[in-house]
């Protein structure tokens, strides 16, 4: 395809019998019910809570973690933040972000689920239910079929090829991601189409997948038209730029191209986009080192997304967190197992930030969970359930049972968004 | 048997329990699919032949030498940025090591799977490395995650389960994976001997490898096992390590044997001494056969035989495994003792797997190998030929984590997966052009399971490479 616009107005004028109206991808609208935009990014492998937000005014924090232990002061110190915590030194943008009140901290949150396991870890808190495997649809997706305003459910977008679970379900959801191979002709595409007419699911995302690349591509050549040069970028994102390579390059254009469909009036209002690594059992490191480099990434990531929203930062809200924490005290290889409370951040222009939401249990170990994690004092559920309800106005009763299985007893968290 | 199945599982045979029919193939089938599965059983397996293969150990005791040299270097210039600034400086340099060991290993997996008259035999070789899974983003094992399933998995396929159990679990890739080579029990005499010296640094032990041992390897999450379990099995695991590793070194001081460089090494200074009880049960302290007991007792666990079965079933026949196929399996597994090829033949003689043709969504992996089986695309070199693995979301080696690939249709379709699935079959059909006659091979590749719909688009097709590319595009060519 050689014009990125050709292939969308294709769609709308398929030659072919019955493929207009197969073709008719419910991701785009002309007019959404809602301006709020959501991100949620998901730290697969357990990011360290304790280094990602260092509690350095803990006096038990630097006796457990040893060499990999941040300093309060001097070189290479944590990024101070209110009461006994910090942010770690790679994570410049976010500690603006807190400054600028667009960030706010969790930290001892956890979701349900009490195992050590990443993968049922990871199951509970995508598919929002109160068991592993639970269900096999996502709660971001049962959130979007509850939205008040929509005839038909309002559309979200994965970033990736596929569809993570958190996203599944039965609102209608693409996934994205850069594909090379663009010789394939609209003639041969309509033919493909016709034979799929009586397959649902691939007739539905082949329809899906050509209007996001199409939405993709026009964003592209929108941007590329607009300024002919990169846009003013912060230091984070020109370190990133510098660096254009492996993964931290590659979350950085996650971040941008899930801009460019939230941007969109017409787009969608809901994105999701995961990043691994986080799985630090040897040699994490410190100020600098392994975890280092991707706090690093993740940052720039976040701050490209900032960065290409524009105007639509102010009604955003992006969610980062993870399946659980990490042990408080490091482990023989100077990493960390397997734990139980993370650290969670709230970013966007919607938030109610600069301020860290933490009831923190100190890690003394008559404190600890087991006698080695740190201890959770909050349900992420709450935290979710006030984004959803205050931000994207999914009524309450829904998340306590459809989009959060029973979950009434988990309110709400109130005051999350900014007034 | 009804007439429909049976005219199905030909198909199923090569698409589903296969690695995707060849021209032909169907045909050599014929009427007795289950025969010619079990036949693939039979006999040794295959040896991976290829340039540039070599043993892990090899390999591993270059990176040794290599960590030497970056040491003496540094001694030379007399820097004191001591141990951890070697390891960095090594790890730097390893990729120029492994990368092209790694590309080695992968093209010969991708060359043999594209070739082998025993398909069934290779997807069984690949269900246990994706069930066993090391991952190459972990640079430590690039080089040698290939070298695990030529030297751990391929001899075993077809022997017992504890035997497969013990070997991978004991191969330097799968130690270095789950980071126990430097796991140290509390009480060992190395942890004493660093105690003494005083200088403040910790050892201990880490206990990825124990529980992913029983959360993904054997027993499954929902197996009946403690935290407690999982910390004491590691320390009935501690002192499982690679030779030559220079943390041998320091220890040579007391007298300790640093072993062959990269092959297993029970490091017994490293091991946490004692009695240790695991689910339950007392295992006294004889060294390395302690943690080798504990394996060999989980391999017959019910819990593991239904966990396996489970995942075997979810492969082979449906992304919902059916109840009585899983039972009838796990029962063969206990009743044999774990004998693998008795597993194989309860499932392949499940009425279940030939009930549902098309059950499952080819993998990008399936489909990548199925394409080349298919047309006979000729293998390009090395690099390109390992292009599409990329393109379509599936490294080889490199599922991310140590649970592996995912094995059900919504982790593999979303509407981006199958725009580069489509993209890509119609760059390969554009290269092969009018050489191949989609009208033909149809029938032969997809047999019963050939809709009159793909036909009839295939026979309408404008030029002979749209349709292979409405052949490879097909409902029925996108699943297996």
């Amino acid at each position: 395809m050689k014009n990125p616009l050709s292939r969308r107005a294709f769609l709308e004028t398929s030659l072919f019998a019955g493929a207009s109206t197969l073709m008719a991808s419910r991701l785009a609208f002309a007019s959404a019910p809602t301006d709020a935009r959501f991100v949620f990014v998901l730290l697969r492998g357990a990011l360290d809570g304790l280094s990602a937000v260092p509690p350095v005014g803990d006096p038990d924090y630097a006796g457990l973690r040893g060499q990999i232990a941040l300093a309060k002061t001097g070189e290479g110190a944590a990024l101070p933040l209110e009461g006994p915590f910090a942010l770690h030194p790679s994570l410049t943008f976010l500690h603006k972000s807190y400054a600028a009140k667009e960030l706010a901290v969790l930290h001892a949150v956890a979701s349900p689920y009490r195992e050590r396991s990443h993968f049922d870890a990871q199951n509970v808190l995508e598919s929002g239910d109160l068991r592993p495997h639970g269900s096999t649809s996502g709660w971001m997706n049962r959130a979007l079929t509850a939205l008040p305003a929509g005839k038909s459910p309002e559309a979200g977008v994965a970033l990736g090829a596929n569809v993570p679970l958190a996203m599944r379900g039965p609102a209608e959801v693409a996934s994205w991601s850069p594909t090379k191979v663009a010789a394939l002709d609209d003639a041969t595409l309509a033919r493909i189409t016709d034979l799929y007419a009586r397959d649902p699911l691939l007739s539905r995302r082949l329809a899906d997948a050509l209007e996001s690349d199409a939405i993709a591509n026009e964003a592209q050549a929108a941007a590329t038209a607009e300024d002919g040069e990169a846009p003013m970028m912060n230091t984070v994102v020109e370190r990133d730029a510098k660096e254009k390579r492996g993964y931290n390059a590659r979350y950085a254009e996650t971040a941008r191209a899930a801009a460019g469909f939230l941007k969109r009036d017409d787009g969608p209002r809901v994105a999701m986009f995961d990043t691994t690594g986080w799985d630090t059992h040897a040699n994490e490191g410190g100020a600098q080192g392994q975890l280092a480099l991707r706090l690093r990434g993740l940052d720039a990531a976040l701050a490209a997304l900032k960065d290409s929203l524009g105007p639509v930062w102010r009604n955003t809200v992006v969610l980062v967190a993870t399946e659980f924490g990490r042990t408080a005290a490091i482990n023989g290889t100077r990493g960390t197992d397997h734990g139980t409370g993370a650290a969670a951040f709230l970013l966007g222009g919607a938030v109610a930030g600069g301020r860290v939401l933490a009831d923190w249990p100190g890690l003394s170990r008559a404190n600890l969970l087991d006698a080695r994690d740190l201890k959770p004092t909050r349900d992420l559920r709450t935290v979710m359930k006030g984004v959803l309800r205050d931000h994207l106005a999914v009524p309450e009763g829904a998340l306590d049972s459809k989009v959060f299985p029973d979950s009434a007893a988990a309110r709400p968290m109130d005051g999350l968004i900014r007034g | 048997m009804t007439a429909t199945q049976k005219d199905t599982a030909a198909a199923i045979a090569a698409n589903r329990f296969g690695l995707g029919a060849r021209p032909g193939e169907l045909a050599v089938i014929g009427a007795d699919s289950t025969k010619w599965l079990l036949r693939q059983l039979k006999g040794a397996p295959p040896v991976l032949k290829g340039e540039g293969l070599k043993p892990s150990a090899e390999t591993l005791a270059k990176v040794i030498e290599l960590r030497k040299e970056v040491q003496a270097e540094r001694r030379e210039k007399k820097k004191d940025a001591g141990d951890e600034q070697d390891k960095v400086v090594t790890a730097l340099k390893l990729p120029a090591v492994y990368r092209p060991v790694y590309i080695d290993e992968v093209y010969a997996r991708f060359s043999h799977s594209v070739s082998t008259d025993r398909p069934f035999l290779e997807r069984l070789t690949q269900f246990w490395t994706n069930h066993f899974a090391v991952s190459v983003d972990k640079i430590a094992v690039l080089g040698i995650a290939g070298a695990m399933e030529r030297e751990a998995i391929r001899p075993h396929v077809t022997g017992h389960f504890q035997d497969l159990l013990l070997a991978v679990e004991k191969h330097p890739a799968m130690l270095l994976y789950l980071d126990n080579p430097a796991s140290i029990g509390p009480n060992s005499k190395a942890a004493r001997f660093v105690g003494k010296r005083g200088n403040g640094r910790k050892v201990g032990i880490n206990e990825n490898l124990a529980r992913e041992i029983l959360e993904l390897h054997t027993l499954g999450v929902d197996g009946g096992y403690s935290q407690a379990d999982v910390t004491t099995f590691a320390q009935a695991i501690s002192g499982w390590s690679i030779g030559g590793q220079d943390n041998g070194r320091r220890l040579a001081k007391l007298g300790v044997d640093n072993g062959t460089p990269g092959e297993f090494l029970f490091r017994e200074v490293f091991h946490e001494p004692g009695a240790k009880k695991v689910l339950g049960k007392s295992y006294g302290d004889n060294g390395v056969r302690q943690g080798e007991t504990i394996l060999r007792d989980l391999a017959m666990r019910r819990e593991t035989a239904r966990h396996i079965s489970t995942k075997l079933a979810r492969h082979f026949i449906a992304d919902d495994p059916p109840k009585a196929a899983v039972d009838r399996i796990t029962r063969a597994w206990l009743d044999s003792k774990a004998h693998l090829p008795t597993v194989y033949e309860a499932l392949v003689e499940s009425p279940e797997a030939w009930e549902q043709p098309l059950a499952k969504f080819k993998t990008p992996a399936d489909y990548i190998y199925s394409s080349y089986r298919a047309l006979g695309i000729p293998l390009r070199e090395k690099r390109r030929a390992l292009q599409p693995f990329e393109s379509l979301g599936q490294r080889n080696l490199m599922p991310g984590s140590p649970a592996g690939w995912p094995d059900a249709s919504a982790d593999w379709d979303g509407s981006s997966a199958l725009l580069k699935r489509i993209a890509w079959a119609d760059v390969v059909a554009q290269r092969m052009g009018d050489s191949r006659n989609a009208r033909d091979l149809a029938p032969q590749l997809l047999g019963a399971t050939l809709t009159d719909d793909t036909a009839k688009a295939i026979a309408r097709a404008e030029s002979g490479s749209q349709a292979l590319t409405l052949l490879m595009a097909s409902p029925e060519f996108m699943r297996r």
